[in-house]
């Protein structure tokens, strides 16, 4: 029987690959991914704990929705700022952009 | 009038010469002459006023309660300052000593100083001057006294070094400003302890609390305190080496301040504040002790100096120094008619010798003048009279107050301090009949182009020569001394005259008188072969046993090499310290910048690792509430 800690676990394991990638990935774009695969990882939270603690008002489905809506808005600011980067630097790799060092 | 009622206006006195340097100050100083004539007219107001006070209380009984009130200038817990008169034959003295001189030096000084560029200003400062000193006199508690002490000491600064273009007169002010600083600070020290342990200031108050600490440790040690500030004022060794550098200031300045009043400032102290120092037999041994010691010292150095002023000066350190001694050997009365009488010829004395510097356009070596009583025939006279009162010659005032003091020595059994005193009224008589024979009577040349001062100058100085001749009188047996019937204190010693003391007294000053007739007129010893012959002593005296080469010794030795050792401190370890913490600073943050490397994902891992460690804290304490 699949219950709420199954999909907590699932949750888990994709927030750390996301964290992992954004940590580790030198890509812009690759980082920009990993970063919406935290934002999934999020969703499947809200989503099965609507479903198995409040079923009725269905509000973990509302917030799953809402986040849906933020990535995307975020997804296309992220990509514009990549390609302004890129336009730039000729480059998407993260490592080029230490400016602010000291 | 009624007394009371004009008691109760005394503090006018002090307060006209205030209100007169403030309206120089202020409007007046741009006309030189009124700026003078406003001064003179307040010194002499308030000189009416004090000798309608002295009328009164030499008028009124003996021993009658002195008249005191006061007005609260500051208080706070455990402090209370007020600014008070206080009116008893001392005060009176004090006050008609004080006013008398002060308006017959500005009356001289209107021929002295006439046409000084700072004419205004001169008479400015006499005034404050005169302000501040009847506000000590006038004083009824220790903390106005102190207050006043201080302004009569920035005037003796002001006016010592008035012609500051000079540089030796900007030298002899701050000289003496420093001198001066090192006893005010054991007297403030002294009347800071008499408040701590008694809780008052007032004098009356003071006297009624003192007895019962007669003897005892505390005691001793505030009087050996408060005394520091009349060794200071009065020029006592070993801080008396500001009073001859003093001499820089105007003639008529070196009168009045550093000869009649101010120094007498400290003498008038111990009087004031006797019932403090009587308590301790140790303090009256060290004030006697000192006192004569500075008698003798300063009057053999006015055996062999050559300049009229600084000869002067060293009189008046050792009359200063009588009147010490007298006070240290119980002898107050004594000590306040030496006072009042040395007031009156030391500044007809100097005033004489203002005339003659004047007349000689500023030179003051006694060699270079010479014949001078062909010329000057007022201040001649007038001088040799000081100079006769000084040596204390009968019936001249300086007698009768010198042998008072002498009589107070020998009867109070200090035999030593007698012979002392003796010696030192031989070798008086003996420098300043050297100074007239040479400057007045000498065959040098020097004096041709002398003349006769202007009336406004001898006038005061006949004016003097008669106080001189017959002040002493009221102290003499003949009228049955007055003054000490009146100017006493609780346990000041009162001795029968004495007519053998007299007879002595006046033997000796006759001696020396005659042995300078000697050596400096008859020449029956030539004085340079005299001076060849003690030239080791000669140089010894004529440079002061350089006790001034020894200061600069000292402060270059000993108080540049604290300086040094502070220097060092602050160079090394406070600049050290603070240095020292500004480059631990710097290097860590060199060290630590390297952790900002510009990348966003270290960023991102810092803060997940926040997070993380965070969450796990959160997580524990749940267990460990839930446990």
């Amino acid at each position: 029987m699949i219950g709420l800690s199954h999909y907590l676990i699932l949750g888990c394991i994709l927030f750390g690959i996301g964290a992992y990638g954004v940590i580790a990935k030198r890509n812009a774009v690759a980082v920009l991914m990993s970063v919406e695969l935290m934002l999934n990882a999020v969703n499947i939270n809200f989503v099965a704990a609507g479903k198995y603690i409040a079923p009725a008002a269905g509000i973990g489905q509302l917030f799953a929705i809402f986040v849906i809506v933020v990535a995307a808005a975020e997804v296309a600011v992220g990509l514009a700022l990549i390609i302004v980067l890129f336009k730039a630097r000729k480059s998407v790799n993260l490592s080029d952009f230490n400016i602010l060092k000291w | 009038m009624n007394i009371q009622n004009l008691f109760a206006h005394a503090w006018l006195i002090p307060l006209l010469p205030f209100l007169v340097f403030a309206m120089i100050g202020l409007i007046l100083h741009r006309w030189p002459k009124v700026s003078a004539a406003a001064s003179i007219a307040g010194i002499a107001t308030s000189f009416i006023i004090s000798l309608q006070i002295a009328w009164a209380v030499f008028g009124g009984p003996a021993g009658a309660a002195p008249f005191e009130i006061a007005a609260r200038w500051l208080s706070m817990p455990g402090l209370r300052v007020d600014m008070g008169i206080l009116i008893d034959p001392l005060t009176a003295v004090m006050l008609v000593v004080v006013t008398l001189v002060a308006s017959l030096v500005q009356i001289y000084s209107l021929g002295y100083m006439h046409g000084d560029p700072g004419f205004a200003s001169y008479y400015a400062y006499q005034s404050l001057f005169a302000g501040s000193m009847l506000g000590l006199v006038i004083s009824n508690n220790f903390g106005q006294i102190f207050v006043f002490w201080e302004l009569v000491g920035i005037c003796s600064y002001l006016l010592i070094g008035f012609w500051f273009g000079r540089n030796s007169a900007k030298e002899a002010a701050k000289k003496a400003f420093i001198t001066n600083r090192v006893g005010d600070f054991g007297f403030l020290l002294g009347i800071l302890f008499l408040q701590i342990i008694f809780g008052t200031l007032n004098f009356a108050d003071l006297a009624d609390k003192i007895p019962q600490y007669a003897n005892s440790a505390v005691l001793i040690t505030i009087s050996i305190l408060l005394l520091a500030g009349p060794v200071g004022k009065s020029a006592q060794f070993p801080l008396h080496v500001w009073l001859p550098d003093a001499m820089e200031g105007p003639t008529p300045v070196s009168a009045l301040i550093h000869a009649a009043t101010m120094v007498a400032a400290g003498v008038y102290l111990i009087a004031r504040a006797f019932f403090i120092f009587n308590t301790s037999p140790q303090t009256m041994m060290v004030i006697a002790i000192i006192g004569g010691f500075t008698a003798l010292f300063a009057a053999s150095i006015a055996l062999v100096q050559s300049d009229i002023k600084r000869i002067l000066a060293y009189s008046t350190l050792s009359q200063l120094g009588y009147m010490v001694m007298a006070m240290g050997v119980g002898a107050m009365t004594a000590g306040m008619f030496h006072l009042m009488t040395h007031a009156f010829f030391k500044s007809l004395l100097f005033l004489g010798a203002g005339s003659v510097i004047h007349a000689m356009t500023d030179e003051q070596n006694i060699w270079k003048m010479g014949g001078l009583y062909k010329k000057m025939p007022v201040t001649t006279w007038t001088f040799i009279i000081g100079a006769l009162a000084l040596a204390g010659i009968p019936p001249l005032s300086g007698f009768w107050s010198k042998d008072e003091i002498l009589l107070g020595a020998y009867a109070g059994g200090h035999m030593g301090l007698y012979i002392l005193g003796s010696l030192v009224a031989f070798m008086t008589a003996f420098y300043m009949f050297r100074l007239i024979f040479v400057a007045f009577f000498g065959s040098n040349t020097g004096g041709e182009a002398a003349h006769e001062s202007p009336h406004v100058m001898t006038v005061p100085l006949i004016i003097l020569a008669v106080i001189s001749v017959f002040a002493g009188f009221v102290g003499s047996p003949l009228m049955g001394n007055i003054f000490g019937h009146y100017v006493t204190a609780a346990g000041a010693a009162e001795h029968e005259p004495s007519a053998a003391i007299m007879v002595v007294s006046s033997i000796i000053a006759i001696a020396g008188i005659f042995l300078a007739w000697l050596i400096y007129q008859r020449k029956a010893v030539d004085y340079e072969a005299l001076k060849t012959k003690y030239i080791g002593i000669w140089t010894l005296l004529y440079n002061k046993y350089y006790i001034d080469e020894f200061y600069t010794w000292l402060i270059a030795h000993f108080v540049d090499g604290i300086a040094k050792v502070f220097f060092w401190f602050d160079l090394y370890v406070i600049n050290g310290l603070v240095n020292g913490l500004a480059y631990i600073t710097g290097r860590s943050g060199l060290q630590l910048r390297y952790t900002e490397d510009g990348q966003v994902q270290t960023y991102a891992l810092y803060m997940l690792a926040g997070v993380v460690i965070i969450l796990i804290t959160a997580i524990c304490a749940v267990f460990t509430a839930l446990a």
